[in-house]
Order: C-alpha cells, then sequence, then structure tokens
C-alpha cells in the first residue's frame, strides 16, 4: 500500500490539471487528470490563526476543495493519511527575483555629483521611453519571466509556494508579477502578471549620472509624479516609460529602502502623493518604532540577522561602533516588537546567505518575542493581502489555490520537517512522508559475517552502525528511497568498503552486495529487538541564561538616550550674560528660561520649581547658529550632475542618527542651516534643524523657517578641477548664463501658470520661481569679487535680492556693493590659500564687510570647525579688531538675521527661543567650553551627564563584546570586524554618486 | 632711566599695493633688550617680569628684570603687560612646498611613486611664499618642511622662516624620513563603511625589505655600486637621522614601535591619534610623537567627543615626549592655537607651550639652538600683546630670528590696507 502511495506521489509530478485547455500542441496521447486528494487525519492550519486537528484536506485541479473535520472523501480519491503530521499554507515571498533574467553586468560609471568624469545626462536607452534611465516603469516582470527550477528548490523546501517576482533595477522597476513555485509552464505559473510596482533609491544599471544623491533620488520620484499626472492630460509627447508609471498606480506599491531612515523618507514622499508605500527594510525598524507605526505602513522583513562580530582581539573591537553591536543583539527582536506595535508586516526569504537558513533565524526571531502565530501570519496571510491575492493564496479555504506544506508537527520548532510542499496542487518531495518505522537492533548477516546492526535515532533520519563491542561501533552510510536502501561500511581497518544495496519490507531487509574484495554476496538483516540506545547526557538546559537584550536609545548608537531629554524651566544665576540686545554683556545676572522660551534676563530673578544653575565665574550665551553646514545628511550632499538642481531638497535626507549633532552640542551650537554643496550653479533647497539629539528627522526641523537655496559660483561649478568634464558651464561668463537663463524661463513658467493652460508641474522652474517671487531666498557660494557683484547685478534685473554670500573670501573687496544690494557675508575666519579663487582671501575680510555695514556670519561648512565657532569668532576681534560683543553676533545673531531668525533666535530677550548656552569661561576665549547646551528650553548638552553616557558606552560595549565572544565560542558563525568605525562627513565639493549599490 | 626705542618694532611699510613678501631682515648689529614682559621659557618655566636680552644672534640673559638696570649699549623693548615667547615651531607641514592647494604647478609636496627614500623637502622650499609671512606673523619662526605620498615620501629638513632662499633657510637639514603607515582598512565613500586594504600585507612586505636592505647596505662603507634610496637611509641606522612614522591607529602604531627597535632607528610617531592608548609602549621605547590637530573629530563615533582635545594631556601626564601640530600649510598660523586648546582639556599651559616649542625641539633634534628662551640659544622669540596660545588675545608685535628683526608685514595684511584704503575715500 504505501509503495503504491509513493508511486502515485512520483507520477503526480506529472499531473496537469483535468480538461484544463492550453493553446499547446501535445505530443502524443493527452494525461489529464484531476489530481483529487484527500488528506486525512491530519492537524490542518486552514489559516494564520485557525487549526483543526483531524481534518481532511480535499485537493482537485490545484485548488482546495474542502477542507475540515466532516469532509466527505470521494471515493476516487486518492487518499493520504498524515495521522501526527500537520498541514500549512505555504508561505509567499514578496520580494524576490525568482525567474528573472540574469542582470546586465556594471557597465563602467560615469562621473557622479559633477566635475569629475564624463557625465551622462540623458538616458542610454533607445526609444520613447522616459528620459532617466533609473526609472524602468515600462519594465513587465512577466513578460521576462520564466520558470527556473533549480532557483525554485530552494524556496520550496523552507515552504514557499509563491513569490512576488521582480527584477532589482532602478529607482521604478516596474511591475512586478505573482507566480508560483511550481515547474509548469510559465502560462500557468504566473498567477497575476503585474501585481505589484516596485521602486527603491538605488539608480541600479543606470549609467546616467543623475541622480547621484539620495535628495536626487527622492526629487526625481517627485517630479515623475507630477509628471505622471501631467501625462495622463496631454496630448502632444508619447512616453512608454510615463504611460506604463501611470498604469502602475493602482497596484499595490513596494518601496525598497536602506533602513528606518530611508523608509521614513519614502512613506513621507509616498505620502504626498496619496501613496502607502509597503516598505521593504532591512530589519532595523524597532530603532524608530514610534515613527514608522504612526504611518501605517507595512514593512517586509528580511530574516538576515547580522552575525556576531569577531571582536576577540581588543583593536578588532575597535573598528566596531555601539550602534553596530547593539543592531547584533536587537536586531533579532525586531520582528517580536513590530507585531507588539501592531506593525503588519510580511518575512522575505531575500538577503539570507543561503535559504537553507530561513527557519534558523525564523526561530532566532520567535525566541526574541515573536509568536508563532505571528510568523506563519507574517508568511501566509500578510503576504497574501499586501500583495491583494489572499482570495488565491495564504490560506486552505475552498476555491483557493492548493498551496500547502506538509510537516512532522509544528513547522517553527527545531526538529520541524517539511515533507511535502504541494504548489497548484502538485507535490514537491522534500523528504518521505512514509519513512520506515526501523528504529531498533537487527541480526545483520552480510555473506557468511554476522553483525549486530544497531538504527538509532529518529526515522527520518536515523543513525546505523554495526555494534562490535560494549564502546566500539562501525559507522554505516545509508541512503534510503522509495523502499529501496543503500549501505556501506569498513569492516575493518583497511579502508575497503562492503556495499550492500536492497529492500526494505517492515523490518526485515534484504538483497545483494559486494564485500570488501569485490565479491558478490547476500545480505540480510531481521529485527530482534530494541536496540538499547544508551541515554545521552542531556546537556542541563543552556547553563547560562540568555542575557536581557540592551536597550533601544534615541539616536541609536553612541551618546544615544532612553529616553528624550524635555523641556524644564531653568534659572542660570549671576553669570555674565551676553545678551545681544541693547543692554550688552551683563556682569552677575540671570537667565530664565522656562517653557522652551527665554523668560526673563536681569538681575536677582526667582521662579518656583526652577532647576537652578550657578553661573558664578561662566558666561552665558544665545546658542551658536551655523549658516553653513552639512551635518546629518544622508547619501549625498550634491546633486550636482546638471546645471541647476532646485528640486532638490535636504530636507528629504536629513539624518538624526548623525554623531556629528551631538559632537556640536558639545560646542554650544543649536542650530544649522544644512546647505546642498557646490557642485552646480543653481544647487538644492536647504533644511534649517535644531541639534535636538534624540528626535527624528522631522522633529530637528525648525518649524516656519523661510526657505532657501544654494547657489554656487566659481571653480566648482565651472569644475576646474577636472580636466574631461563637459558639463556647462566651465567658465564664469558661462555661470552668469546659467541664471540669466533659468531665471528668464522660470518668469515665462510663472506667466503660464498664471494663465490658468494646464501645465507641467516643473519641481526645478517651480523652486526657481519662488525666489523671483521673494518666497525663497539665496545662499551662494562665492569667492571672487568678479562673481559676486555679476550675481548681485543679475537679481537686480530679475527684481530682487541675495540674501546671503557664503564663504564670501573677496567680499572685502566689494563690501560697499553689497551693502548697498543688502546681502550679507556669512565667511571662514581665515580660510585661505586651498585653491587659486582664494589666493586673495585674508583674515580681516569679516571686520571689513562688518564695517561697511553688511551682516557678518562666520559659519563651519565642516564638521570638526563647527564644534568651535566661538574661536572663529574671536579671530574677527584678532583680525580687523571687531569688538567682542560684535564678533560674538558673528556666530549667533548675525546668522539668525541671515536666516530670517532673528525674531526667534540668536539673543537672550524676553520671548525668543531657549536656545542658550552655559560657557566655562570668556566664550570668545580658546580655554572656553560649553558646559550646558539647551535647545527650546531643553537640555541636550550637559557636560556632566556626558560623563555618564561615556561611562553607560564603555559599560554596553564591555557587555556586548563578551556577548560577542560567547557566541563564537558556541559555534555561531562570526564577521570579521572591519565594519564602520566613523560616520561620513560631508564638504560641499563632495560629489560621490551614492545612488548606486556598492 | 630707560631709553625707550621701540621704532623699530613692527615696522609698517608705507601703504603699497604690490603684494611682495616682505624682505628679509638684516643680521642683528646690536644687542637688544625686552624688558618688563612676562617671559614663557618654553620649558615650563615662567618670569613674570623678565629681562631678556640678545647679541650676535643669541641669547645672553635671560633673568627677572631689575628696575634700574643699565642698558646703556642695548636697544631696549620695553614689554610691560606683554608676554614673551620662544619662536613656535611648526612640525610636520608643507609650507613653502605648497603655494595654492589645488593648483597642481604650485604643489611640490608629493613625488610620484611610492618609495623615494632619497627625495629631499629643502631643494624645493619656496622661501617667497605668500603663505610663510602670515604664518610667523602669529609667532610661528621655524618649520619642518616635511614630503608627502607614497610610502616613503622623503627626507624633511628644518628651516627658518626669513630668508632668501632655501640655503639661508636651512636650520638642520636632511633630519629624517618619513614613512606613510600603509591602512588596514580603507574607507569607502560609497558606502560609509571600511573594509579591508587588500596590498596592506604587501606593503608591509615592502616596507620591511627596504628596512632589511638598507640595514645592509648601511653596513657598507663603500658600496661597490652607489644606490642613491638605501645611500638616503642610511643616517637611520646610525641613529643620525629619524623615521618618521605618520600612523594613527593603536595596532599600527604598535607595528611602527616594533619596526624602530628591529631594525635600531629612532621612530617619531607622526598624527598619532591613538597614542594614548600606548603611553607605556612609546616611553618603553622611547618613541616620541608629534600629535596631529588638537582640532580634529574622534576617530570613532564611541569616543569620547573631546578625545583629540585631551590627547595632549594624556600624553603629558603620562610623560611621553610629544609635541603638537597642525595640518597643512597656511593653517600654520593657528598652531599655538591648537596648543591652546588642549589647555582647556587638562594641559598645563607652559606644557601646552613647550608643546609647540622646546619638546618640537627635542623631537627635530634642534634643541641646543631652539625651542627655550636660555642662555646661549638662537635669539628666535617674539612679542605678543596677549597670550599667544589664545586667539582671544594673541597679537604678535614683534619677532625676532636668530636675533633679526623680521618684518611681520604680509599680503593680507597689505590687501587689508588697500581696501581700508578704498572704504576711506
Amino acid at each position: 500500500m504505501k509503495k503504491a502511495l509513493l508511486l502515485l506521489l512520483a507520477l503526480s509530478s506529472w499531473l496537469t490539471t483535468s480538461f484544463a485547455q492550453v493553446t499547446f500542441p501535445q505530443n502524443g496521447v493527452y494525461d489529464e487528470r484531476e489530481g483529487l486528494y484527500a488528506f486525512t487525519n491530519a492537524t490542518v492550519f486552514t489559516s494564520y490563526n485557525q487549526k483543526i486537528e483531524g481534518a481532511t484536506l480535499l485537493i482537485r485541479d490545484g485548488k482546495v476543495e474542502a477542507v475540515g473535520k466532516d469532509v466527505a472523501i470521494p471515493k476516487e480519491a486518492v487518499q493520504i493519511d498524515l495521522k501526527g503530521k500537520f498541514i500549512y499554507p505555504s508561505f509567499i515571498d514578496l520580494y524576490s527575483d525568482y525567474g528573472m533574467p540574469e542582470m546586465p553586468a556594471e557597465r563602467p560609471r560615469t562621473g557622479g555629483g559633477g566635475g569629475f568624469g564624463n557625465q551622462q545626462m540623458l538616458s542610454s536607452k533607445q526609444g520613447a521611453y522616459m528620459w532617466n534611465e533609473a526609472l524602468k516603469s515600462e519594465y513587465n516582470a512577466h513578460e521576462n519571466f520564466k520558470v527556473n527550477d533549480k532557483a525554485a528548490k530552494p524556496l520550496r523546501d523552507v515552504g514557499f509556494g509563491a513569490v512576488l517576482a521582480h527584477r532589482m533595477d532602478g529607482i521604478s522597476r516596474g511591475a512586478g508579477t505573482l507566480v508560483t513555485l511550481t515547474d509548469k509552464r510559465e502560462h500557468e505559473v504566473i498567477l497575476r502578471e503585474k501585481a505589484a510596482h516596485l521602486l527603491s533609491f538605488n539608480k541600479g544599471t543606470s549609467t546616467q549620472s543623475y541622480p547621484s544623491s539620495l535628495t536626487g533620488g527622492i526629487a526625481l520620484l517627485r517630479q515623475t509624479y507630477h509628471d505622471g499626472q501631467w501625462y495622463a492630460g496631454q496630448s502632444s509627447e508619447v512616453n512608454i516609460s510615463l504611460k506604463a508609471w501611470n498604469d502602475l498606480q493602482s497596484l499595490p506599491q513596494f518601496f525598497e529602502v536602506r533602513n528606518q531612515q530611508e523608509a521614513q523618507r519614502a512613506l513621507r514622499l509616498g505620502k504626498e502623493f496619496g501613496k502607502t508605500y509597503i516598505i521593504k527594510g532591512v530589519g532595523d525598524e524597532y530603532q524608530r518604532l514610534d515613527e514608522l507605526k504612526a504611518t501605517g505602513a507595512s514593512f517586509i522583513l528580511p530574516l538576515n540577522f547580522p552575525e556576531a562580530y569577531d571582536v576577540e582581539d581588543p583593536y578588532d573591537a575597535l573598528q566596531i561602533n555601539l550602534s553596530q553591536m547593539k543592531h547584533w543583539e536587537l536586531a533579532p527582536t525586531n520582528p517580536g516588537r513590530l507585531a507588539a506595535a501592531g506593525v503588519n508586516f510580511a518575512f522575505t526569504a531575500n538577503g539570507l546567505k543561503k535559504t537553507e537558513e530561513f527557519f534558523g533565524q525564523l526561530r532566532k526571531a520567535i525566541e526574541n518575542g515573536l509568536t508563532e502565530e505571528q510568523a506563519l501570519k507574517a508568511l501566509t496571510y500578510t503576504p497574501a493581502q499586501l500583495v491583494g491575492a489572499y482570495d488565491r493564496l495564504g490560506s486552505l479555504e475552498k476555491g483557493k489555490i492548493a498551496n500547502f506544506i506538509i510537516t512532522n508537527g509544528s513547522v517553527f520548532a527545531k526538529d520541524a520537517k517539511i515533507y511535502h510542499n504541494w504548489v497548484q496542487g502538485k507535490a514537491f518531495v522534500i523528504k518521505d512522508l512514509d519513512a520506515p518505522d526501523w528504529i531498533g537492533a537487527y541480526a545483520f548477516k552480510v555473506g557468511d559475517t554476522d553483525y549486530r546492526l544497531l538504527v538509532k535515532g529518529k526515522n527520518e533520519s536515523p543513525e546505523m552502525s554495526i555494534a562490535v563491542n560494549d564502546t566500539t561501533s562501525i559507522k554505516i552510510k545509508h541512503q534510503y528511497s522509495n523502499g529501496q536502501i543503500t549501505m556501506s561500511f569498513e569492516p575493518d581497518k583497511s579502508k575497503q568498503r562492503v556495499r550492500l544495496s536492497g529492500v526494505v519490507e517492515g523490518r526485515n531487509w534484504k538483497g545483494r552486495g559486494q564485500d570488501a574484495t569485490g565479491k558478490w554476496i547476500n545480505w540480510s538483516a531481521t529485527y530482534t529487538g530494541p536496540a538499547d540506545e544508551k541515554k545521552e547526557d542531556k546537556k542541563p538546559d543552556s547553563a547560562k541564561k540568555e542575557q536581557a537584550p540592551g536597550p533601544v536609545l534615541y539616536p541609536f548608537g553612541p551618546y544615544g538616550r532612553e529616553k528624550l531629554p524635555t523641556q524644564a524651566t531653568y534659572l542660570i544665576r549671576n553669570a555674565t550674560v551676553w545678551t545681544n540686545e541693547k543692554d550688552g554683556i551683563l556682569k552677575n545676572a540671570d537667565v530664565l528660561i522656562e517653557n522652551g522660551k527665554i523668560s526673563k534676563v536681569g538681575a536677582k530673578l526667582s521662579a518656583a520649581n526652577a532647576i537652578t544653575i550657578d553661573g558664578t565665574g561662566k558666561h552665558v550665551t544665545p546658542g551658536i547658529i551655523d549658516e553653513h553646514s552639512h551635518i546629518a545628511i544622508s547619501r549625498g550632499v550634491n546633486e550636482g550632475t546638471q546645471e541647476s538642481s532646485a528640486e532638490v531638497r535636504m530636507g528629504d535626507v536629513i539624518d538624526s542618527e548623525d554623531i556629528s549633532i551631538y559632537r556640536q552640542l558639545s560646542g554650544g551650537v543649536t542650530a544649522s542651516q544644512l546647505l546642498h554643496g557646490s557642485a552646480n550653479p543653481i544647487g538644492g533647497q536647504s533644511a534649517m534643524i535644531k541639534l535636538r539629539w534624540g528626535y527624528n528627522a522631522e522633529a530637528l526641523k525648525v518649524q516656519g523657517a523661510d526657505g532657501f537655496i544654494k547657489f554656487a559660483l566659481g571653480e566648482n561649478v565651472k569644475q576646474s578641477s577636472s580636466s574631461s568634464s563637459t558639463r556647462f558651464p566651465q567658465t564664469r561668463m558661462g555661470v552668469e548664463q546659467v541664471y540669466e537663463d533659468y531665471f528668464t524661463r522660470a518668469r515665462e513658467y510663472g506667466k503660464l501658470k498664471a494663465s490658468g493652460k494646464p501645465y507641467r508641474k516643473d519641481l526645478d522652474l517651480e523652486t526657481i520661481l519662488e525666489i523671483l517671487d521673494k518666497k525663497r531666498f539665496i545662499t551662494c557660494h562665492s569667492y571672487v569679487q568678479s562673481e559676486i557683484n555679476m550675481l548681485m547685478k543679475v537679481a537686480e534685473r530679475f527684481g530682487f535680492r541675495i540674501n546671503t554670500f557664503t564663504h564670501i573670501l573677496e567680499g572685502y573687496k566689494v563690501a560697499d556693493i553689497m551693502a548697498k544690494h543688502g546681502v550679507g557675508g556669512s565667511s571662514f575666519s581665515d580660510w585661505w590659500a586651498y585653491k587659486y579663487e582664494v589666493y586673495e582671501a585674508i583674515p580681516y575680510n569679516g571686520a571689513l564687510m562688518h564695517e561697511e555695514g553688511v551682516t557678518v556670519a562666520f559659519n563651519s561648512d565642516d564638521d570638526e570647525m563647527a564644534r568651535r565657532l566661538n574661536q572663529e569668532a574671536a579671530k574677527a576681534v584678532l583680525f580687523g579688531g571687531v569688538s567682542e560683543e560684535e564678533a560674538l553676533k558673528f556666530v549667533t545673531l548675525n546668522p539668525a538675521k541671515l536666516l530670517h531668525l532673528d525674531q526667534r533666535m540668536g539673543s537672550l530677550k524676553t520671548g525668543k527661543d531657549g536656545d542658550v548656552v552655559l560657557w566655562s569661561d570668556h566664550p570668545l576665549s580658546v580655554y572656553a567650553k560649553a558646559e550646558k547646551t539647551f535647545i527650546d528650553g531643553i537640555l541636550f548638552f550637559d557636560r556632566d551627564e556626558d560623563l555618564q553616557l561615556r561611562d553607560a558606552i564603555a559599560k554596553e560595549r564591555s557587555r556586548l563584546i563578551q556577548k560577542m565572544i560567547e557566541a563564537k565560542q558556541g559555534g555561531q558563525a562570526t564577521q570579521p570586524a572591519s565594519g564602520r568605525m566613523s560616520s561620513r562627513h560631508y564638504n560641499c565639493d563632495d560629489v560621490d554618486d551614492e545612488m548606486t549599490e556598492e | 632711566m630707560l631709553r625707550y626705542i621701540t621704532t623699530f618694532i613692527c615696522l609698517f611699510f608705507a601703504f603699497s599695493a604690490m603684494a611682495q613678501s616682505p624682505v628679509p631682515a638684516r643680521a642683528q648689529s646690536k644687542p637688544i633688550c625686552i624688558t618688563a614682559a612676562t617671559a614663557h621659557l618654553g620649558n615650563g618655566q615662567v618670569i613674570d617680569n623678565a629681562l631678556i636680552a640678545f647679541e650676535n644672534d643669541k641669547l645672553t640673559r635671560v633673568e627677572a628684570y631689575q628696575q634700574g638696570a643699565d642698558f646703556r649699549n642695548y636697544e631696549v623693548v620695553d614689554a610691560k603687560g606683554k608676554h614673551v615667547y620662544p619662536g613656535f615651531i611648526a612640525t610636520n607641514t608643507t609650507l613653502g612646498l605648497v603655494e595654492i592647494g589645488a593648483v597642481r604647478a604650485t604643489n611640490d609636496n608629493a613625488e610620484t611613486g611610492t618609495l623615494n627614500p632619497s627625495a629631499r623637502s629643502i631643494i624645493a622650499y619656496n622661501t617667497d611664499s605668500e603663505v610663510t609671512p602670515t604664518v610667523r606673523s602669529q609667532g610661528v619662526l621655524l618649520a619642518q618642511i616635511t614630503p608627502q605620498g607614497g610610502l616613503v615620501s622623503g627626507s624633511s629638513s628644518v628651516v627658518q622662516l626669513d630668508a632668501w632662499n632655501w640655503e639661508d633657510a636651512a636650520y638642520a637639514t636632511d633630519i629624517g624620513l618619513h614613512l606613510n603607515w600603509p591602512a588596514r582598512l580603507s574607507f569607502s565613500f560609497f558606502t560609509g563603511e571600511s573594509t579591508r586594504n587588500e596590498r596592506y600585507e604587501q606593503q608591509i612586505r615592502d616596507i620591511e625589505q627596504l628596512m632589511e636592505e638598507a640595514a645592509a647596505y648601511a653596513r657598507q662603507g663603500q658600496p661597490a655600486v652607489k644606490n642613491l634610496k638605501l645611500e638616503a637611509m642610511r643616517g637611520l641606522f646610525n641613529k643620525e637621522t629619524k623615521l618618521y612614522v605618520s600612523v594613527n591607529g593603536a595596532r599600527d602604531i604598535t607595528q611602527a614601535v616594533l619596526l624602530g627597535k628591529k631594525y635600531g632607528v629612532s621612530v617619531v610617531i607622526v598624527g598619532g591619534r591613538d597614542s594614548w592608548m600606548l603611553t607605556d609602549l612609546l616611553k618603553e621605547n622611547n618613541v616620541s610623537v608629534i600629535l596631529g590637530r588638537t582640532h580634529s573629530l574622534p576617530g570613532r563615533d564611541d569616543d569620547d567627543v573631546d578625545q583629540p582635545f585631551k590627547t595632549p594631556a594624556m600624553l603629558h601626564q603620562a610623560g611621553v615626549l610629544f609635541c603638537i601640530s597642525n595640518d597643512g600649510f597656511w593653517q600654520q598660523r593657528n598652531l599655538a592655537f591648537q596648543a591652546g586648546h588642549a589647555v582647556g582639556y587638562g594641559l598645563p599651559y607652559e606644557a601646552a607651550l613647550s608643546a609647540i616649542t622646546l619638546n618640537a625641539a627635542k623631537i627635530l633634534g634642534i634643541d641646543k639652538r631652539a625651542g627655550t628662551l636660555e642662555n646661549g640659544k638662537d635669539a628666535t622669540l617674539f612679542i605678543s600683546e596677549g597670550d599667544a596660545l589664545d586667539m582671544r588675545t594673541s597679537k604678535v608685535s614683534c619677532a625676532f630670528i636668530q636675533g633679526r628683526d623680521i618684518d611681520l608685514d604680509n599680503k593680507q595684511k597689505v590687501l587689508y590696507r588697500k581696501f581700508k584704503e578704498k572704504y576711506s575715500r
């Protein structure tokens, strides 16, 4: 009987569904069968949260016909008794490139952000497609899909039955296709041709220069959403990609990101256009769980939890920073945390080094807080729902596709085995369902020799050996399939093997073979009784209890805190107070900060409930404002691939986890303008942040701040350092023409917009128009007087004024013209000689501009210098004799003015923001240290607390290092400690391509 | 009564639009004494009301000032309320080798190729650089002109910063070879991650082989075939010259120290970001350190936020011989502030001063002539209106190199006056 069943199962692999009409001719006699099977006495999970014991599953034509306890079994059904076995709906993987053609080989890349190498301005794909090669909306996975049994097998072996396949290439990757993992023709395997639209922030194989930065990638998507809307209502252009883009919009939208911050960014972008993406994350979502939960988005999570770092060598350990160590520990808790928070997610096997690691990793998640029900949900129900296919997949109900697995018990148990994976009603046998019941001892006669054969362990995977005496045994290698067994062993130390083959019938085995000399012999084995299995010394249940993992920190890494600091009332007493107001510098004065604002400044203040700080011998100033900063920016500060990138927004790519934020707080900085770089004449839109360390990117932004944009002149934009660049402009003459051209076109664009006629929303011109409308303001990177003068003249011709020249190292030569124009100067104190256009730079520049009535600031453009801007301000006294009071304003009130924030920041005045620094010494002195830095009345940096945080870092590192060493010694795989130890720091001329996979 | 002769102090050229670097000063013609200043000797000592006298280029009297003393033969500089310092010494700098960073034609700091022990920075040193006067007007009067690039960059020399040509400028020539320790990790800007440097082992073998063969070569007095590269390394093995190793990581610093030990070479660690972790090793092996900028970021996200600020104090506390340096060329005018910043983080003031004077002189092997205000040493010193380590108070009013009263004007002051003039019209 059992043999017959096996035979049937083998046959079933030829089955096609009955009476299905196909377009293909048949070579030979048609063989159509119903595939009617009844699986009885099984524990069936009809869905992730419903289990029926002793149930029957009836399938026909690749579909579920019935499931339940009282299913009538048709006589003609093949019955399979699954007593003691479990049936689950098979799993669905929504992030897969299964069946997709190999990706084209990497082509040499062109120049990145601008200035270096040859730029590729347009798509290299010929035809009526999108201008940008990274937008491959016209790509349809189903048109290129090929059944690939070799690739399907590993997925089937771990229980998957269907995948959403797509080509992982580009920012828009086109349509993904929903397919099963059976080996039939594509025609039957594809369940839905276009099942989803897939997107990412990687331009993939595109060799086009744009976008080279994340901010450019986001801008490109934003523009494409507008273009899609425009395309739908126009008739002047045929664009295959845009048409496809529009068609894709009704599908589920999947978005691949590199980390949780990118997930937040993608979701913010989606919100602008009414999309809630399904995020393919990387497993760090727990680091900003509240923010992600609030979006309502669903996630696809990989199970590639990081391996422990090999940190036995203390110097190696230095290469790994706290966030990497903590992520190693906390990553397996991610699914459990998301589930507990009610965040919807599915799992993918994508990202695993080997697909067979799947269950091991899944169990890690279960050991770390995920319930089995949640795990099953994430593998069946949720992915089916997310791809809109729950009517066909994801549970075992009448009418659904017969995709299910048969297991030996809970699929999540450590010794779980999947016997069969049935896909569309077809069985794929992973392990024989009917392993013989053969554990025991046997009289084993091989030729003329009598042995005692022992079969131990489990029926599915027994160990076989010949007992020589109580302590010695000879191992037998064996293989069993369909009632036939093959065995071999070395009877003595001659290394010559006896090789046998035979038939297993119940507990009597017999067959033929060759002995060690090659002579043909008969053999047999007859059951004699149980093998006297020695009780294995079970290891005491893991002697050490697993340590509880450490806390999640905000931000996630060194100097993060478990709880965000909050507002309090602070009274700083008896300090020297630099008001930056009419009162000037007050000796022995008090400052009261209440409700996030400066409440009072004066002598002998008092306030109930205030935390009093003794300021005796110390100084209090407004927080330092860095007018020119590139901290806290992700993946590229320049989108310099075109002469204008006015459409890009630094606000899209704020990196709230950048350690620079904390370091600069320790230098008394409270607010920074994050600028686009200086690779092109018209750069991107700036972001204004306060250094609210620990808060998320959105919460760093200064609400209500005026919009600014970075412009740039001179050597960078004309790409002087490249001998091969071809991008316009290459001279200062050309730079002027860029402006003249853009402002002219923006004016025309404005007219078109105002006319009420339909128009294509052009985010580039839209931004420039804002400048003309005096709704956005220019900060322009500049060096020599000719170009400075030129830009002022261009602005005057177009009826607006330049707000700020930054760097402005030759401002001293045209300070009178600047004052007349009304532009401010945000400069370096003393930089020069690093390139030709700064060879006439002088450290007296600030003083001279100041004397001519220009509002002067000193900025950093440098992560390091930003934490000692007070010292840079002092150089205005050293070089040119600016008064100390005015010099301090160069880094406080004056940048606030240049940023239009002086009503809120920059001085100590009742009602202004509580952005305050307590200094140990005279704030312009090299010896002064910021002891406390407040933003909005929140103490974000405190030198005493800093010592505690260092201590906490050291302790947490030490704990994790010990834990990783234990993991290594416990046999876990490790990875070399060669990772990141320091974050990337940007200057304004960094132009690498950041939009590609490494 | 004293005669106050101050006319020669702080010569200001009449307004001139020409941006010519100042003319080198004449040799000292008459004994000079500076009175009533606070003298910071550079060796840790301070004389509050001091008398500093020098004659024929050398310091003759460094002592407490007695009111009413007779200085009939001297030109007297009353420096009451002011401070006198030994000239600051910029170590590991490309001053005079680079005029404009991004203009390749003006760069003579890095020769092509990986092993250039015979390259000599001194002959490329440009005494007519417009940058140098801006540096010395902030008290930097001596500098170690240092080649860069490759694994072995060449030899450095010490120059004084007021000269007609490099021969005049030379203060101590070819004092050491500069080795750039290969990086184990290469940082990828694309990924923000460090990966292993695949060539690291080969590069280490190249260095070992070079040292091995140079040592063998040095053992023969008259080699049959002269090899310029190995010849240039001869001085290392009899300790006439030092091996300056640019290296930052703890493990690599250890390697550099072991290399010196193995070949009996005097090693100086340059950069030395992690040197604070290895103070015992450095002391036991008599290895000194030219620390990189105090004004730098911690090497690792997890580091103490002020690690680079307090590293000097930690080396001082541990008794390691170190000096403080600054990157680059024009930046050398901020050398003093690199030292001053460390004071806020535990380095005693006079030790901070030593870190840019006496200690630098010791490391460079010029401490018999420079680095302190002591009788018999070169009269290379300056007067500051206030504390010269603090940008708030630093104001160099006059400076002497080997007794010569140097012109503190520079291109930037000329431009300042030019545009002051513009706005006064």
